[in-house]
């Protein structure tokens, strides 16, 4: 549906999106994830025919968004990161513009109008000035905007920023619903999000496309390692004694001591974790110590992401 | 187009905008026709056209300041730019519809002659081709404003910029005539343009080697010029700036001689600068 070749943007010296290039499949959610300044809405700024790129070409659906924009751009809804509404109209006088520009024919548009903002909720303000709506509905405008005349992508840039957690939630609710039957990408700062809605994931870092995969197949790709939290009765030197008898235990790090107990976190490498509680609890039954709780820990997506865009935080301090 | 043009018009007739501006224009064509035509008994109606076309100097900057730029600001350009419609499109819409609130008060002012007609021997084909002449200008001096909100973000600097242009072009002839008409002195004052130009030029393009190249094709043309023919430069500069004037070539039409040239002048400078002003447009994705 959507490719991306070689895609690079410089602004004077700083590069902001370098040598990007990915394929977006019909019918799926995707989320764009990276930190703050990743590149993540340059990229979708460029998707959408809203910035040039230095080089690189970007096709929607076989069309090239710069040589053949007005069919590229019939294809595609976009929901910049701060929505361009034009604040002293009402929802309804924007939209007709929108649906106007999109070229639906005229006796469609309230039909369509009526249809978007039912999917939107925004009928019980479709009479209001723009600018005197919440930032909640005020999104929910733009999306509405966006999934105007039936587009078969739709972008979404940051599209539950600024919201409660109520409305986010919502919002969440009506991005699966539009997945259902159109290709959604979506950008997003924070994990979670992605996390709960989209099928795929490309996480974005510097500029460049660290990762892209299901949330479960990036987990089972990074999260190699097995981490076991341990409580023992025992001294410290006691369990140094013991773990040592248990090898290959990559890192122990003892985070409390008490004269008779301790506790401590394990990184077990790539052991399946209940190998790994078995052995450490044979090892303890051995020595005639009583651990008093333990327990196992796969990565998580939360910590790849931390890893994969790490380079870029330590830069930035 | 169309969407933008009737996106356009409903907004200038939904705020105060389109309304403040019909009635600033009939306001001065009121006090005009009242003046001369009433007061001083003259049958001339093309004097009031003449007499009040310093509004331009005010309803200009009104009607265009935000045309361009609050789009920039609003960041709705971005809207603009992800829908299926070419810059050609949302420019020469949002031009249309600038030229049909102003044409609006115009065809009412238009009827001030016929209703003069009833009390004097009011000469007709003079009046109506002030009219033209007078849409015309307005057209050409639109466009102009239209480019200005197009290069900057703030409403407030388009107006400002839109004002100082037009208040050249007002007194542009006036000044250039105060300016020595000996060869030297042409020579002098062209010089001082060619360095703005190339000014700008360097503004424009950021790049030093593109401005004095620009700088020393230009000085080297005319010095080039005054060496081999000196005595074409007497009195060139004042009359380049007279026929440069957008507000004597419709004095001309004032006076009753309708040029056809004064009107492809018009339209050249609408076209130019509605050209600039979807390049400013289209420029805008490459450089933000």
């Amino acid at each position: 549906m959507i490719e991306v070749n070689h895609l690079t943007k410089r602004y004077g010296n700083h590069t902001a999106v370098s040598d990007l290039s990915f394929t977006i499949e019909k019918g799926q959610i995707y989320g764009f994830l990276g930190p703050n300044g990743a590149g993540k809405s340059t990229t979708m700024n460029i998707m959408t025919g809203c910035l040039a790129a230095t080089s690189g070409e970007v096709r929607i659906g076989g069309f090239d968004i710069f040589e053949e924009a007005e069919q590229a751009k019939k294809l595609i809804g976009y929901l910049p990161e701060q929505p361009p509404l034009y604040l002293d109209r009402t929802p309804r006088e924007y939209l007709t513009f929108v649906a106007r520009a999109k070229r639906i024919p005229e006796r469609q548009i309230p039909e369509q109008l009526t249809q978007v903002m039912a999917v939107t909720q925004t009928i019980d303000v479709a009479d209001r000035l723009i600018k005197n709506l919440s930032k909640g509905y005020r999104q929910r405008v733009g999306i509405a905007q966006a999934i105007l005349g039936d587009p078969e992508v739709i972008i979404l840039d940051e599209p539950t920023v600024g919201l409660d957690p109520r409305q986010i939630i919502e919002i969440r609710d009506l991005i699966k619903e539009l997945g259902k039957d159109h290709t959604v990408i979506l950008s997003s700062h924070i994990l979670s999000e992605v996390q709960a809605v989209c099928q795929t994931i490309l996480i974005i870092s510097k500029g460049k496309l660290v990762a892209c995969d299901s949330p479960a197949n990036l987990e089972k790709l990074f999260a190699g390692t097995t981490t076991v939290d341990l409580v023992a009765e025992a001294s410290e030197g006691e369990l140094w004694e013991i773990l040592s008898g248990v090898g290959n235990i990559a890192k122990i790090e003892v985070t409390e001591k008490a004269p008779n107990r301790c506790k401590a976190r394990l990184n077990m490498g790539n052991r399946e974790g209940n190998q790994a509680c078995r052995e450490i609890f044979f090892a303890f039954s051995k020595a005639g110590r009583a651990i008093l709780q333990m327990s196992t820990a796969r990565a998580s997506l939360e910590d790849i992401f931390m890893e994969l865009t790490a380079g870029e935080r330590e830069e930035a301090q | 187009m169309r969407a933008v043009l009737k996106h356009e018009l409903s907004s200038y007739f939904t705020n105060l905008s389109g309304y403040v501006f019909g009635a600033f224009l009939l306001l001065f064509a009121g006090i005009y026709t009242m003046v001369y035509n009433i007061q001083s008994a003259i049958t001339n109606f093309e004097y009031v056209l003449g007499g009040m076309s310093f509004v331009f100097l005010v309803i200009v900057p009104i009607l265009t300041m935000r045309v361009l730029s609050e789009e920039r600001r609003q960041k709705t350009d971005q809207l603009l730019y992800s829908l299926p419609l070419t810059m050609t499109q949302v420019v020469l819409g949002k031009y249309i519809a600038m030229l049909a609130v102003f044409a609006v008060p115009l065809a009412v002012i238009s009827l001030y002659p016929i209703v003069l007609t009833f009390f004097g021997n009011v000469h007709l084909p003079a009046a109506f081709s002030a009219i033209v002449g007078f849409f015309f200008l307005g057209a050409a001096l639109i466009a102009i404003g239209m480019y200005i909100s197009s290069v900057t973000e703030s409403q407030a600097v388009a107006a400002g910029l839109c004002f100082v242009v037009m208040l050249v072009n007002y007194f542009i002839s006036d000044l250039a005539d105060m300016t020595s008409t000996t060869a030297f002195g042409s020579l002098f004052m062209l010089m001082i343009l060619a360095l703005a130009a190339s000014g700008v030029v360097y503004l424009m393009t950021k790049s030093g080697f593109t401005g004095l190249l620009c700088a020393a094709v230009l000085a080297g043309g005319i010095m080039l010029a005054y060496a081999f023919q000196p005595s074409a430069f007497e009195g060139l500069f004042p009359k380049i700036m007279e026929n440069l004037s957008l507000f004597e070539r419709f004095y001309a039409l004032i006076e009753g001689v309708f040029d056809l040239r004064s009107i492809v002048y018009f339209c050249s400078v609408v076209g130019v600068f509605l050209f600039l002003s979807v390049q400013s447009m289209e420029k805008r994705r490459w450089s933000e």
